[in-house]
């Protein structure tokens, strides 16, 4: 499990370099999402744009990762594909999340 | 009805049936589901019928993984069969793991989302998505070997 992370402004943006966030790598990243995020900005904004499939390990770990930041804080999904935009909306967590079609509307609308 | 040679045009009705095997592991499964979707490359397939195949059997395989042979390090032994037909793919996976608890199929309840933000779910999506896409689930204790069947309703002749 690959991600990377950049802090503009108020914001940091964790983008997952894997095409996949399954049950093979929900625990590396869940421990990715906690070192990136752990005492940084209280917006974050997790790039999905190249993660072409979750399952509901997956889905499972973003939303720890979410609860991990705490109530405090926000995590916004940015950039969700066709495949992953199903998962959240059949399971109707794309109600819990701010989800942005693309990261640059993300920063638009999250940022300064 | 007669038995008419079928024609080219159906498609599904035409495609053969296929088996993909694996021994339980998280990175198994990947490459099983890779493998069953390169089977299903004739059927053309469109995004939401992949990914339907592909989250159901996801779900499927990594509850078996982590269920049925929660103790044996790559050693279980799993099988896919799948059947495309004129109302969809037909799927029957077996192992011979731990059984179902009592015997029979979770009810794959929706999660609650309207809850507060502690009591957010992370996890029992897998059971819900399974029976919210799936048809005709069907599980069965046979002997030591659990059966699930089931009906993805993909690649269905317009």
């Amino acid at each position: 499990m690959e991600i990377s992370a950049k802090t503009e402004e108020q914001l940091r943006i964790v983008s997952v370099q894997d095409a996949r966030i399954d049950a093979a790598c929900a625990i590396e990243f869940k421990d990715a999402m906690r070192s990136e995020t752990d005492g940084g900005p209280d917006v974050v904004v997790l790039d999905l744009s190249r993660v072409e499939f979750i399952d509901s390990s997956g889905l499972g770990a973003i939303v720890a990762a979410m609860k991990h930041m705490g109530a405090d804080r926000k995590l916004a999904l940015a950039g969700l594909t066709p495949k992953v935009e199903r998962v959240f909306q059949l399971t109707r967590m794309d109600s819990v999340f701010s989800v942005f079609p693309t990261l640059d509307g993300a920063l638009e609308e999250l940022g300064n | 009805m007669s038995r008419n040679v079928p024609s080219r045009s159906a498609g599904a009705q035409t495609f053969p049936s296929f088996e993909v095997s694996l021994l339980s592991s998280d990175l198994a499964v990947r490459d099983a589901l890779a493998r069953i979707l390169r089977e299903l490359d004739p059927l053309s397939l469109d995004i939401e019928e992949t990914g339907t195949v592909e989250l159901v059997l996801a779900e499927v395989l990594n509850n078996i993984v982590e269920h049925a042979y929660p103790t044996e390090a790559g050693g279980g032994q799993i099988r896919v069969f799948c059947q495309p037909a004129q109302d969809g793919l037909h799927v029957r996976i077996t192992d011979c793991g731990a059984a179902m608890p009592e015997g029979h199929l979770p009810l794959g309840r929706a999660v609650e989302v309207d809850v507060d933000f502690s009591e957010l779910p992370e996890g029992g999506f897998g059971w819900f998505l399974i029976q919210d896409l799936a048809k005709d689930v069907e599980y069965a204790r046979v002997g030591e070997q659990n059966r699930l069947s089931m009906r993805l309703p993909v690649g269905i002749p317009a």
